[in-house]
C-alpha cells in the first residue's frame, strides 16, 4: 500500500425529487483512520456513500482526493481512484465461484479474451493468508456462510488496491462472534494503511472501533465526535433529542402457562425441515424472545402458529385449544395478535388509508360492519382514538399508510394488533427499520401488554433488543432449539448459541471478561 | 485473526438455499409416472401390438459401405420391451420403498426404451412397415436447424437478463429478408447476411423498448411477433406476389459435401453434408458455449443476467451489455430464419416459421439455458417433428392429426414433466433500473 489517500466530501447534496437525502454534507476522512458515519435508518448515510462510490451523481458538491477535485461517473472511476465498497446487501453473484466474483469487472485474460482465473486465485490466496480469511477461491458463493461472503466482498476491494474501504452496515447480517471478527479485520486493515468509512447505527460497535465519529441526522451532519463520547450523548445526537436507552421494566410476574408448543416441525417446499422438533411454553405475563441469526426458522415458526405454513406437524396449544390445522382467521379469533416481520409486505396495505389499515382484521365485525355494508364513520372514529393512543404521526387518518415513516407504520400495525383483547401476542422484528425514538415507545407497549397478563413471543435478530425485552430467551439455529436461557445471560453465551453451540459447552468457551460498553443497551 | 474462530458459523442464512437438499424426501412422482407408462406400453405396444415385421434401414444409397436393415418382429419386440419397462418401473418402486431415489440415468434409459418400443409398434402397424433410420435422423437434424438457432438466440438473451419471446418474429423476419434479398441479388450469401441484419433490427426494437423504456419484455416480444407476421404477410401479398419471379425465387445455399466423410452411414449426412447454415449451426453452438463459459465477455454477460447490481458496482455497463447481447441474439435467430427460404424451401410463404420460435423457447428451457443442452433439446423436437411426417407417409394406425400433435406433445411433456425444477438466470425478465 504505497498511496495513502486523504478523502474529502465537500458540500455534497443529493436530492430525489423533492426529497433531500443529503444536505450539504462535509466529511474529511484522514489517511489510515476508521471514520464512522453514525445515523439512524434513512438518515442518508447510504446515499452519501453511493455518491462517493459513483453510483449516484451528486446534485451539488465536490469529492476531493488529496485535495484535488475528482468526478466519478461510475463505480469504475471510484475503484480506479482507490475506493472500494462493501454493500449492505452483498454484490456477489450467487452462482459464481469466489474467484469469478473477484475477477468480475477486471478479468485477467489470455489471448483472445479467454479468462485466466489462475492469477485471481493466487491473489485471493495471498490476501486470504495475509488476513487469515480462510476463503477457498473455487467455492460457490451461494454455499458460503454470510460472514465468509462478506470477506469475499472485502477481498474484491483489496484486489483492486483499495486504499479507502467503505463498509455499509456490515454487521447487520452477522452473529456477535462474526461481528467481533470483522472488527478485528478492520483494525488489521487500518494497521496496513487502509482507511475505512464505517457506516452503522449500532453504538457499541461504533465506539469499539472508530477513530472519529460523524453523526448524520435527516441528511445533515450534526457534528463530529470522539469514540469516548458516552452512548447516551451519541444517541441523542443521532435522534435529535434525549432518549432513554435503558428500559426500566418491572420484573415479570409469570402466571399459568397458556401457550404450549410441542415437537413443532415445519417442512419447506424443498423438503428441508426449517423448524425441527421445537417445544416450548410461554406463561401469561412473560415475554419469550426467539433469538438467532436471520433465516434459522424464526419466520416459519411464527407463520406456523398463525396457520400460514402448510406442512406443519406437532402441536401448538393456546388455552388448551389446538391451533395446528386451523385457518388464519380461526387463529386470529382465538385471540392471537401478530406483528409480521415485514410490515410493508405482510403488515399493511400501503395504498389503503391509515384508518382502513387499522381495521384490516375487524372490518367485517360489528361495529365496523353491519350485514354487507361498512360503517366509515366508525372506522374513522376508531382510527382517531388509535392514532392518539399510539402517537402515530400522520397527516390524517385518510393518508395512505405507505407514505408514513417506518416507525409510524409499525405503530399502525401494533395499534391494530393490540386493539383486541389478546390471548397471545407475537411480534416479529418489532423495531426493524424504526427510528430510535419510536423504538422506546414500541418496547413500552410490548411490556404493557405483558403486564396485562398476555403471553408474549418476540422474534428479533437484534441481540440488544432481545436482551432488553426478554424474560426468557430461546435461541434457534438451523430450525432447532439450541436452548432456553434466562434474560440475564451474557452476550457471549448467546452469541455462541446463535452459532449452534448449546449453553453448557458454550459457557466454558466464552471469555468471562465483560465488554467495555457492557452497560449500554442500544 | 486470533479470535473466536472456534465457533462454527451458521452455514447459510437462507434455509431454502440449494445446498440443503440433503433432507429432501424421495417422492412417489417418478415411480408412479414410470409404472403408468410401462403398463400403457404393455397394453398397447405389447398385448395389442401389430403382428408384422418392422424394418429399419440404416444405410442410404451413397454410403461407402452398406449395412443390412434391421428387421424386428413387432409383436415379440413389443412384449419384451414393455417387460423391460415394467422391470425398470418396478425397480424405482423398490428403491422408493427403501427410501432412495432412482439414479438419474434410469428415467433416461426408460424413455429411450419407450421410444424404441413406440417406433417398432408404430412402424410395425403401418401399411408399409419399413422406414429408413438414416433418413429419420438426417431429417431430424435438418428440421432442428432453425430451432437450434432460435434457442441459441434465447440463450444469448436470457443469459443477459432479457426474455426473448420475439424469436418467432426474428425467424420469420430472417426468412423473409433472406428470400427477397437473395432473389434480387441472386447471391444467397448476401441473403444470409441480410437475414442476420433483419433479426438484429427486430431485436434492437425489443432491446430499446424493454431496456431503455422498461416496457414489459413479454409484451414487447408478443407485439413484435404480431408486427413481423403482419408486415411480412403484407409485403408477401403486395410485393412478392406481384412478381414472384423477381422477388420470391431466392437463390438457395449450396449443400457442401465433404468427400469420403459424408459417406459414413448415419453420421455422414448429419455432420458432413450440410448447407453453410448447417455448418454454421455446429459452429454457433460451440462458439456460444465457449464464449459464455470461458471468456471475459461470457463472465460479464452471466453476471449481468444473474445479479445486474453486482455487475454495475464492478463497473460493467449493465444496459449496454444487455442491448448488444440481445441484438446479437436477434442476428443469430435471423440466420436460423434464412434456413427456411435458402435451404429448406425455395420460396417464402406466409408464416413460414410456423411457431418454431416458440418451440425454440421450449428447447432453451429444456436445455437449461445452456447452448449444448439447447442444441440437444432442439434435436429432440426436430426428431419428433420429422417422425410425425415420416409416419404419416408410411400410413400408421394412428390418425395423422394425432401424429401432427407429436412435436408439441413432446414439447409439453419435456418442459413440464422432465425438466423438473431448473433454474434460469436469476435476473431474466427483470429490467435494471439504477438506484
Amino acid at each position: 500500500m504505497v498511496r495513502v489517500l486523504k478523502l474529502e466530501l465537500r458540500g455534497i447534496t443529493k436530492t430525489f425529487g423533492t426529497l433531500v437525502a443529503n444536505d450539504h454534507i462535509d466529511v474529511v476522512v484522514e489517511p489510515g483512520q476508521i471514520h464512522c458515519l453514525l445515523g439512524e435508518n434513512g438518515a442518508g448515510k447510504s446515499t452519501l456513500m453511493n455518491v462517493l462510490y459513483g453510483l449516484y451523481e451528486p446534485t451539488d458538491g465536490q469529492i476531493l482526493i488529496d485535495d484535488k477535485p475528482v468526478v466519478f461517473r461510475g463505480p469504475s472511476d471510484a475503484m480506479a481512484a482507490g475506493i472500494g465498497m462493501v454493500h449492505q446487501h452483498f454484490m456477489l453473484v450467487p452462482v459464481f465461484t469466489v474467484a469469478e466474483n473477484v475477477a468480475l469487472g477486471a478479468e485477467p485474460t489470455k489471448a483472445g479474451g479467454f479468462l485466466n482465473l489462475e492469477q485471481t486465485r493466487k491473489k485471493i490466496k495471498d490476501i486470504s493468508d495475509k488476513y487469515g480469511f480462510d476463503v477457498d477461491p473455487d467455492a460457490l458463493v451461494e454455499d458460503l456462510p454470510v460472514g465468509v461472503q462478506q470477506r469475499v466482498e472485502i477481498i474484491k476491494a483489496l484486489v483492486r488496491d483499495a486504499n479507502i474501504l467503505i463498509l455499509d452496515e456490515p454487521t447487520a447480517v452477522l452473529t456477535p462472534q462474526e461481528t467481533d471478527e470483522l472488527l478485528n479485520i478492520m483494525r488489521q486493515l487500518k494497521a496496513n494503511g487502509t482507511s475505512i468509512v464505517f457506516i452503522s447505527h449500532k453504538l457499541r460497535e461504533v465506539k469499539a472501533v472508530s477513530d472519529i465519529i460523524t453523526v448524520i441526522r435527516r441528511g445533515k451532519v450534526v457534528g463530529s465526535t470522539q469514540p469516548e463520547t458516552s452512548t447516551t450523548e451519541l444517541a441523542s445526537m443521532m435522534v435529535g433529542r434525549s432518549v432513554s436507552l435503558t428500559l426500566n421494566k418491572a420484573p415479570a410476574n409469570p402466571q399459568e402457562t397458556t401457550f404450549e408448543v410441542r415437537d413443532l416441525t415445519v417442512v419447506a417446499p424443498n423438503g428441508q425441515h426449517v423448524v425441527d422438533g421445537i417445544s416450548f411454553d410461554i406463561a401469561r405475563g412473560e415475554i419469550l424472545a426467539l433469538a438467532g441469526v436471520q433465516g434459522n426458522g424464526q419466520t416459519e415458526l411464527t407463520e406456523a402458529v398463525l396457520g400460514l405454513q402448510e406442512r406443519v406437524s406437532g402441536s401448538i396449544r393456546l388455552d388448551g385449544h389446538e391451533l395446528v390445522g386451523r385457518s388464519v382467521k380461526q387463529v386470529l379469533s382465538a385471540g392471537v395478535g401478530y406483528v409480521p416481520e415485514d410490515r410493508t409486505v405482510d403488515g399493511l396495505v400501503g395504498t389503503f388509508s391509515v384508518a382502513e389499515n387499522l381495521v384490516l382484521d375487524l372490518y367485517d365485525k360489528v361495529p365496523f360492519a353491519k350485514g354487507i355494508s361498512m360503517s366509515p364513520a366508525k372506522v374513522l372514529e376508531n382510527a382517531s382514538s388509535r392514532i392518539e393512543e399510539f402517537d402515530v404521526r400522520t397527516p390524517s387518518a385518510m393518508a395512505p399508510a405507505g407514505k408514513l415513516s417506518g416507525g409510524n407504520q409499525q405503530k399502525v400495525v401494533m395499534a391494530r394488533e393490540l386493539s383486541r383483547p389478546l390471548r397471545l401476542f407475537i411480534a416479529s422484528q418489532p423495531t426493524r427499520g424504526v427510528d430510535v425514538g419510536s423504538i422506546e415507545f414500541l418496547h413500552r407497549r410490548i411490556i404493557t401488554e405483558r403486564d396485562r397478563g398476555t403471553p408474549v413471543m418476540i422474534v428479533s435478530t437484534e441481540l440488544d433488543e432481545v436482551m432488553e425485552l426478554a424474560d426468557r430467551i430461546a435461541v434457534l439455529y438451523k430450525g432447532k432449539l439450541v436452548g432456553i436461557v434466562p434474560s440475564g445471560t451474557s452476550r457471549d453465551v448467546l452469541g455462541l448459541m446463535m452459532a449452534g453451540i448449546a449453553p453448557d459447552d458454550g459457557a466454558s468457551q466464552a471469555p468471562s471478561t465483560s465488554r467495555a460498553e457492557g452497560g449500554d443497551h442500544v | 485473526m486470533s479470535t473466536t474462530a472456534t465457533a462454527p458459523r451458521p452455514e447459510s442464512t437462507t434455509p431454502s438455499s440449494a445446498k440443503g437438499i440433503s433432507g429432501k424426501p424421495v417422492t412417489w412422482r417418478t415411480p408412479i409416472v414410470l409404472a403408468f407408462m410401462a403398463v400403457v406400453a404393455l397394453l398397447i405396444f405389447g398385448i395389442l401390438g401389430p403382428n408384422q415385421e418392422a424394418s429399419f434401414g440404416i444405410s442410404s444409397g451413397g454410403d461407402f459401405f452398406q449395412l443390412p436393415a434391421i428387421i424386428v418382429p413387432a409383436f415379440a419386440a413389443g412384449i419384451i420391451l414393455s417387460i423391460i419397462l415394467l422391470g425398470l418401473a418396478g425397480w424405482t418402486i423398490y428403491l422408493k420403498t427403501k427410501g432412495t431415489a432412482a439414479p438419474a440415468w434410469l428415467p433416461v434409459l426408460f424413455i429411450v426404451v419407450f421410444v424404441v418400443a413406440f417406433l417398432i409398434w408404430v412402424v410395425g402397424g403401418a401399411r408399409t412397415p419399413s422406414i429408413s433410420l438414416a433418413g429419420l435422423i438426417a431429417g431430424s437434424v435438418t428440421l432442428a436447424v432453425p430451432l437450434v438457432f432460435g434457442s441459441l438466440s434465447g440463450v444469448l438473451c436470457e443469459r443477459v437478463g432479457v426474455v426473448n419471446i420475439a424469436i418467432e418474429g426474428q425467424l420469420l423476419g430472417g426468412a423473409f429478408t433472406a428470400a427477397i434479398v437473395s432473389s434480387i441479388t441472386k447471391n444467397p450469401f448476401i441473403g444470409l447476411l441480410a437475414a442476420a441484419l433483419a433479426g438484429a433490427v427486430i431485436s434492437m426494437v425489443l432491446a430499446l423498448f424493454s431496456i431503455k423504456y422498461v416496457v414489459n419484455q413479454i409484451i414487447v416480444g408478443v407485439v413484435l411477433n404480431v408486427l413481423v407476421s403482419g408486415l411480412t404477410g403484407f409485403l408477401f401479398s403486395t410485393v412478392m406476389q406481384s412478381d414472384p419471379q423477381k422477388y420470391n425465387s431466392p437463390e438457395g445455399l449450396p449443400i457442401v459435401e465433404i468427400p469420403l466423410l459424408s459417406s459414413i452411414p448415419i453420421l455422414g449426412p448429419i455432420l458432413f453434408k450440410q448447407s453453410v447454415v448447417g455448418y454454421l449451426m455446429y459452429f454457433a453452438v460451440f462458439a456460444v458455449w465457449v464464449g459464455l463459459f470461458k471468456t471475459k465477455w461470457g463472465l460479464r454477460v452471466r453476471a449481468v443476467g444473474e445479479h445486474p447490481q453486482a455487475a454495475d458496482t464492478m463497473g460493467i455497463n449493465v444496459n449496454a451489455t444487455r442491448f448488444w447481447n440481445v441484438t446479437l441474439g436477434g442476428a443469430v435467430a435471423g440466420i436460423g430464419g434464412s434456413f427456411f427460404t435458402l435451404v429448406a424451401i425455395d420460396s417464402f410463404t406466409k408464416e413460414i416459421s410456423g411457431g418454431r420460435g416458440f418451440i425454440a423457447l421450449a428447447a432453451l428451457i429444456f436445455g437449461r439455458w445452456n447452448p449444448i443442452g439447447a442444441f440437444f433439446a432442439a434435436l429432440l423436437f426436430g426428431f419428433a417433428d420429422n417422425l410425425q411426417s415420416i409416419l404419416t407417409i408410411i400410413g400408421t394406425p394412428v390418425p395423422s392429426q394425432f401424429m401432427a400433435m407429436l412435436p408439441y406433445l413432446v414439447t409439453v411433456l419435456a418442459v413440464a414433466g422432465l425438466v423438473g425444477k431448473s433454474r434460469g438466470p436469476a435476473a431474466s425478465g427483470i429490467p435494471y433500473v439504477k438506484g
